[in-house]
């Protein structure tokens, strides 16, 4: 069995997450149900209700560093089975936020296939799926693995092999950059307020 | 009936999902529903964005909001149920002021109106309603045995959603059941089928909805009716690796739930797509008389 060792909690963890997520982790009185219910949880490394207890203990790094944050789904069924009205699903996913910008990736596919995914919709404004595929596999390094649907896809007519491209595209791309804080290429604003 | 909604088909209705944009236009058509595409719509920025930043999620959803409000748009329907969460949620957010701040600051926009979002099954049912739907049935789906499978996200938060039960919800069962389909009572009818995970870890996907297939084929049913891009994808299209992974052999036809309606409503399999799907849904549909 694993030994915890005694460490000083975290308690500006603590307040940061329950100041963005609007929820009050110390409601929580270990009832499993969130767990009981989670079915990503044959396939996490610290389930659920677990990452509530260590959230209440301020155990950041353990938090941060954990497979779980990344698996979740938002499916949303913890959120609807805890007896304390916990918005648990939005407590991970404010971990994830916080692990992200913390520069932690435990499941670095997960997160390639993400930033792939927002990679075309910043691009085109809506998401190109062939383009997403491209990026994902650019970014792992992978040869996709799903290889052998291409031939189950490509006869349906599902995989578009051109993105669409909407008017309002700069107006998305701008929403991205105003995100990570960056400044407005001089050049590209001109006329266009959409 | 005539009804004019805004419609949001989402990304997908435009790719992997095309055979359920195509079939609830011609559905909603059937039933004189008149949906209006919102203006230069755009990505709602789906689960990828909610895990990066809810602020962010919320300016990508919100565009579409105020788009469709100055349209003259006040409901938006969309069929994906992950468009649907993300949209509502943004909506739903937007009500505190300092959020809907942070994210006028991204969109540099007034966001001052926002349309309302509804799934095109909540419109279905509380819209057109029931006696409606049966009232257009031509062909009734007597003899297919249905488990109607709605994943993770369709009701879920309830209170966003507002919609249906969370944990049981009825309104796909009832919709097909005003078809004429023997609907059979499904268990996992909420429970997730591994969702965007498919490209990173498949094996999750295989398991998840490994078990939704085993449940179902135990069940006895003829096919799954599904009302998510993801769910379909994820039960249709990955239907051989879920056997692989666990040595079964399923091959249970998953259609949308509005191919169904439409086909019970004398639409044909070209109007509703049926060639899009992968597992062949012909030898089913034969068996009960309906092709
Ligand atoms: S939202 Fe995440 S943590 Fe909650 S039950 Fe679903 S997968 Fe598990
Ligand atoms: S369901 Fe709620 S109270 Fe129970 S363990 Fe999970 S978070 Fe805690």
């Amino acid at each position: 069995m694993e030994t915890i060792t005694l460490q000083k909690p975290d308690s500006q963890f603590l307040r940061d997450v329950r100041e963005r997520s609007g929820q009050e982790p110390s409601n929580c009185y270990q009832c499993g149900n969130c767990t009981a219910g989670c079915p990503y949880n044959f396939a996490y490394d610290i389930p659920v209700s677990r990452i509530m207890r260590l959230l209440q203990l301020g155990r950041r790094d353990e938090i941060l560093q954990c497979k779980s944050l990344w698996l979740c789904a938002t499916c949303q069924s913890c959120t609807t089975r805890c007896p304390n009205g916990i918005d648990v699903a939005r407590i991970v996913d404010v971990l994830r936020h916080m692990a992200r910008e913390a520069g932690y990736a435990t499941e670095r596919n997960v997160k390639a296939f993400g930033d792939a995914f927002l990679e075309s919709v910043e691009k085109h404004g809506r998401v190109f799926e062939v383009g997403v595929v491209a990026g994902y596999v650019r970014k792992t390094g992978r040869f996709w693995t799903d290889i052998e649907l291409g031939p189950k896809m490509l006869p349906k007519g599902k995989l578009g092999l051109r993105p669409h491209s909407i008017q309002g595209a700069e107006h998305i791309a701008r929403i991205f950059r105003r995100y990570r804080g960056e400044p407005e290429p001089a050049a590209t604003t001109g006329g266009e307020t959409k | 009936m005539t009804l004019t909604i805004g419609y949001y088909p989402g990304c997908s209705g435009a790719g992997t999902s095309v055979e359920y944009d195509q079939s609830t236009r011609a559905v909603c058509a059937r039933l004189g529903v008149t949906l209006r595409d919102v203006p230069d719509w755009s990505c709602c920025g789906s689960t990828p964005a909610h895990t990066v930043n809810h602020v962010l999620s919320a300016a990508l959803s919100a565009r579409n909001l105020e788009l469709a409000a100055q349209a003259g748009l006040e409901v938006v329907t969309t069929p994906c149920p992950s468009c649907l969460a993300n949209l509502r949620i943004a909506g739903h957010k937007m009500e505190q002021p300092a959020f809907r701040d942070d994210v006028r600051a991204l969109l540099e926009t007034e966001c001052e109106t926002l349309a309302e979002t509804k799934s095109t099954l909540q419109v279905m049912v509380e819209e057109v309603g029931l006696d409606e739907v049966q009232a257009r049935v031509t062909k009734p789906l007597a003899g297919l045995r249905v488990a109607c499978y709605y994943g993770c996200i369709m009701n879920r938060p309830p209170e966003v959603m507002q919609f249906d039960d969370p944990e049981h919800p009825m309104a796909m069962d009832n919709l097909l059941t005003a078809c004429g389909a023997e609907v059979v009572p499904f268990p996992l009818k909420v429970e997730c089928c591994g969702a965007a995970a498919g490209m990173p870890r498949k094996d999750i996907v295989a398991e998840l909805s490994g078990r939704l297939l085993d449940t179902a084929a135990g069940l006895g049913v003829d096919a799954i009716a599904t009302a998510c891009p993801l769910c379909q994808m994820n039960l249709d299209l990955r239907q051989g690796q879920a056997n692989a992974a666990r040595g079964t052999r399923h091959a249970i036809p998953v259609f949308y739930f509005t191919q169904l309606m439409g086909l019970a409503m004398g639409l044909s399999a070209r109007e509703v797509g049926l060639s899009k799907l992968v597992v062949n849904p012909k030898p089913c549909l034969e068996r009960a008389g309906l092709l």
